[in-house]
């Protein structure tokens, strides 16, 4: 038995390591905290104070005079559309997008390594993919109401861009995901790629992909607002326009149909995709 | 699994494919939604509309390469980055904070605050970045300030719904064999759930960075600094050149942080 | 000069946690502890080991009956006194209540909790504040060379040592322990037994432990406890139990007692069995 046995005091072998991580973090953060300009003590200044007292206790009451509702009942909706509109054609750009780009559909595959052009094709639709997501869909929007003008139609556009990114990476993925034999045994039959997409990919996907599509669309609902700062229209225009005049009661009533909004979409999504799936 | 039936009318006429009804209720909403919107097609698909964003495009090219506007531009990039590190890393000490009141941690768990706690975390959460921030610039001014607190707020709201998940469906072995020697429910946190959440919580941290680098590159827009704040700018001016070369810097840092998010996610799986 | 024991059961009846409504699993125990006894419970599987042991432990309110756990009424207390009670009982589940990814010194030190404070608690989590403590705990059971590992990287035997370890650094007056060999072949199942009477001997602690394996019990325990059906079956003095009432303890239930008997015809053979035995004997 080992009782009685003393033993040599044991260092933590963990110990240097975690102290240098943690002197690495307070060197990172230093920077970080100068380059944010991090200076929380500015919020409790006197004159900073005195406007966000005057701000927030404008809040209430929330203006709810029937003018400004049918407004915001008019704003909502175009809200939506804008995020309904712009999904729709992000759907019609990611599904080719989606099938040029997933590995699942090549042919020459199935009989070894992949060619090399039907490769390049396919790589070069990914990154056509990523390069769509990864600008936001604010800037999309800044850009295009450059050409088109202030309106809903640089709304939808930004949306049907970026989110067609979006969902065409995740759409190639979601293929690649499921099984490959029912696709390759139709395809080594002499069935055409479109076909052995419906009648054996799609099938395995089908509720992943309407899933996925449906939560998006929620997503879009949130975009949709913040273009409006840009001059989209909509429930964010309005609040723009509200929170530069102060005017704290419209802003609260924006704010509390946007979380109403969002619950909404959140609960009609969830109720979506079990009808669909 | 099999493929439902779409559009075969007797199925319709029968009436019993739900998913056929819904099918064409979403499709009657996005007609409607076009029709009611009022797109100005004409405007983007018209011929000399097409010149005239090509025009348009073409003055992007080539981007502002002068020293000093690439010295700009990388400040600009330095604050933009700085914003979603920070903010993100508030979020995930907020949301930590938040969600152990925000779950329901045994079976006999009171959970009084958790009905609050989640109504404040969904609230958060459900605002825009991008709103709060426009909100924020009237306590915290122009600047990067407002546009980390937005992130942080509105990260926590997020992190901290996750993060209340996670510590419920915790396996309840180790926090069981401390509550029943009367250990305190903070230090049960400690010692026995945040162990087992910890790779999640990294991994939902991580995740929510590649998130925010985008919402930071835009919450300049309405002067909360950074790249965004540069793109507004000048692309109100006309500016082209300038303005592709701020883009060119959001897309490569958007890449950074993605490729440092995957990487680092990768490395703490190991 | 009456000593008062350390637990009293009287009528004692609990209803299992997942049970239906009407299913009582533990039914009128009576039962009493004086203070350094070790005990074993046996019985065949169902018969309520588990949740009488979690029923002293006070995680299990009783149906009827009542309890007095080192001379107060628990579920009298309020939720302070009843905390601070908790601080004095040690409870090891039949599964390692480890976190994966936490390392062994930390799960074994994890034992002190209740009387450390918060700040020690936290420093404790990022620099083991007692190493030797835990190093001198795990060295009863032939551990210590795994101070520093994960317990995800552990076999389930060594787990279930960890788990046991903890005991030794809790300083409780009452340890109790379920099916604590489950996963240990018959060599360390003697080492561990042999350790965890000792350690409740030299702390003057009490020790109640729920056993499969009736010879070890036999050959380590002072006092036998049998449940079927959630009564007491017998109680007596280890030296007084008869292979009789083994039989008619585990009739219906045979096989569960020639494993049981099995495994400790191996340890009384000396048999060295270097593999793990897996859960399989274990009737939960």
């Amino acid at each position: 038995m080992a009782a009685g046995l003393t033993f040599p005091a044991l260092r933590d072998p963990a110990a240097t390591g975690r102290l240098g991580a943690l002197l690495v973090l307070a060197v990172l953060l230093w920077p970080l905290l100068v380059w944010t300009e991090f200076k929380p003590w500015e919020l409790l200044d006197a004159r900073s104070l005195k406007s966000t007292g005057k701000f927030l206790s404008s809040f209430v009451p929330a203006r709810h005079d029937a003018e400004f509702l049918t407004l915001m009942a008019k704003e909502t909706w175009r809200t939506v559309a804008i995020a309904t509109a712009g999904l729709s054609l992000a759907f019609v750009l990611a599904v080719p997008l989606a099938l040029l780009s997933t590995a699942r559909l090549s042919i020459s595959s199935l009989t070894g390594r992949m060619a090399a052009w039907p490769y390049g094709l396919r790589q070069a639709a990914r990154w056509l993919a990523i390069v769509l997501r990864s600008v936001p869909e604010l800037v999309w929007a800044l850009i295009f109401v450059r050409v088109v003008g202030l309106g809903p139609t640089s709304g939808v556009i930004a949306i049907a861009i970026a989110y067609g990114g979006m969902l065409g990476k995740v759409y190639a993925e979601i293929l690649e995901a499921g099984d490959a034999a029912p696709t390759q045994a139709l395809l080594r039959n002499g069935a055409g790629r479109l076909q052995a997409f419906f009648y054996a990919t799609l099938p395995q996907c089908g509720s992943e992909l309407v899933s996925y599509t449906v939560y998006r669309w929620e997503c879009a609902i949130r975009s949709s607002v913040v273009l409006g700062f840009v001059g989209a229209g909509g429930l964010g225009q309005q609040l723009d326009t509200a929170a530069k005049m102060f005017s704290g009661g419209e802003v609260s009533t924006i704010l509390i149909i946007f979380m109403g909004l969002v619950a909404l979409a959140d609960r009609l999504s969830a109720w979506l995709r079990k009808a669909l799936g | 699994m099999s493929l439902k039936p779409r559009f075969t009318s007797t199925v319709m006429a029968r009436g019993r494919c739900k998913a056929c009804w819904v099918t064409s209720g979403i499709l009657l909403v996005i007609l409607l939604s076009f029709w009611s919107l009022n797109l100005q097609w004409r405007e983007f698909l018209a011929p000399d509309a097409m010149l005239k964003m090509g025009q348009f495009l073409m003055g992007f090219f080539p981007p502002e390469t002068s020293p000093a506007f690439l010295a700009k531009t990388w400040t600009a990039l330095l604050e933009t980055l700085a914003m979603s590190a920070l903010g993100t890393l508030l979020a995930a000490l907020g949301g930590l904070m938040l969600a152990l009141p925000a779950s329901k941690t045994h079976a006999d768990d009171s959970a009084r605050a958790k009905p609050v706690v989640r109504l404040v975390l969904n609230a958060l959460r459900s605002v825009p970045e991008l709103v709060w921030a426009s909100l924020l610039l009237i306590a915290a001014g122009l600047g990067p300030f407002p546009g980390t607190l937005a992130l942080a707020l509105h990260t926590t709201g997020v992190l901290g719904r996750l993060f209340a998940e996670s510590i419920e469906n915790a396996a309840p072995g180790p926090a069981f064999a401390l509550r029943v020697r009367g250990v305190g429910e903070m230090r049960i946190f400690l010692y026995a759930t945040l162990p087992q959440i910890w790779p999640q919580v990294i991994s939902y941290t991580l995740y929510r960075w590649e998130n925010n680098i985008r919402a930071a590159a835009v919450l300049g827009v309405v002067g909360a600094g950074g790249l965004g704040q540069m793109l507004s700018y000048h692309l109100g001016l006309f500016q082209m050149r300038e303005t592709s070369t701020v883009l060119i810097g959001m897309i490569a840092l958007v890449a950074l942080v993605d490729g440092l998010s995957y990487v680092s996610r990768r490395w703490l799986d190991r | 000069m009456t000593v008062l024991p350390v637990l009293e059961l009287q009528g004692f009846s609990v209803r299992h946690a997942a049970a239906r409504a009407d299913a009582v699993t533990i039914q009128g125990v009576n039962l009493s502890v004086q203070r350094g006894e070790a005990v074993a419970i046996i019985g065949p599987s169902g018969a309520g080991k588990t949740t009488l042991l979690h029923a002293v432990a006070c995680a299990l309110k009783p149906v009827s009956g009542s309890i007095t756990l080192l001379q107060t009424q628990p579920w009298a207390l309020s939720r302070r006194d009843l905390h601070r009670l908790r601080a004095r009982l040690f409870l090891a589940p039949q599964s390692p209540p480890l976190p994966p990814r936490q390392r062994v010194v930390t799960a074994v030190l994890a034992g002190q909790l209740p009387r450390l404070g918060l700040w020690a608690s936290v420093r404790s989590l990022f620099y083991p504040m007692d190493i030797p403590a835990a190093q001198d705990a795990l060295a009863h059971f032939d551990m210590a060379d795994k101070l520093f590992e994960r317990v995800d990287r552990l076999s389930g035997g060594e787990r279930q040592r960890v788990g046991l370890a903890r005991a030794f650094v809790s300083n409780a007056e009452l340890i109790l322990v379920d099916e604590p060999l489950s996963a240990l072949d018959p060599t360390r199942s003697q080492q561990a037994i042999t350790a965890l009477v000792r350690a409740a001997q030299t702390r003057g602690a009490t020790l109640i432990t729920t056993l499969h394996q009736v010879e070890v019990a036999r050959a380590h325990f002072e006092r036998i406890v049998a449940l079927r059906d959630g009564r007491v079956f017998f109680d007596t003095p280890a030296a007084a139990v008869t292979d009789g009432m083994l039989r008619d303890l585990y009739a219906d239930h045979e096989d569960e007692l020639t494993v049981g008997m099995q495994g400790a015809a191996a340890l009384k053979d000396g048999v060295r069995d270097a593999a793990e035995v897996t859960r399989a004997m274990t009737c939960r």
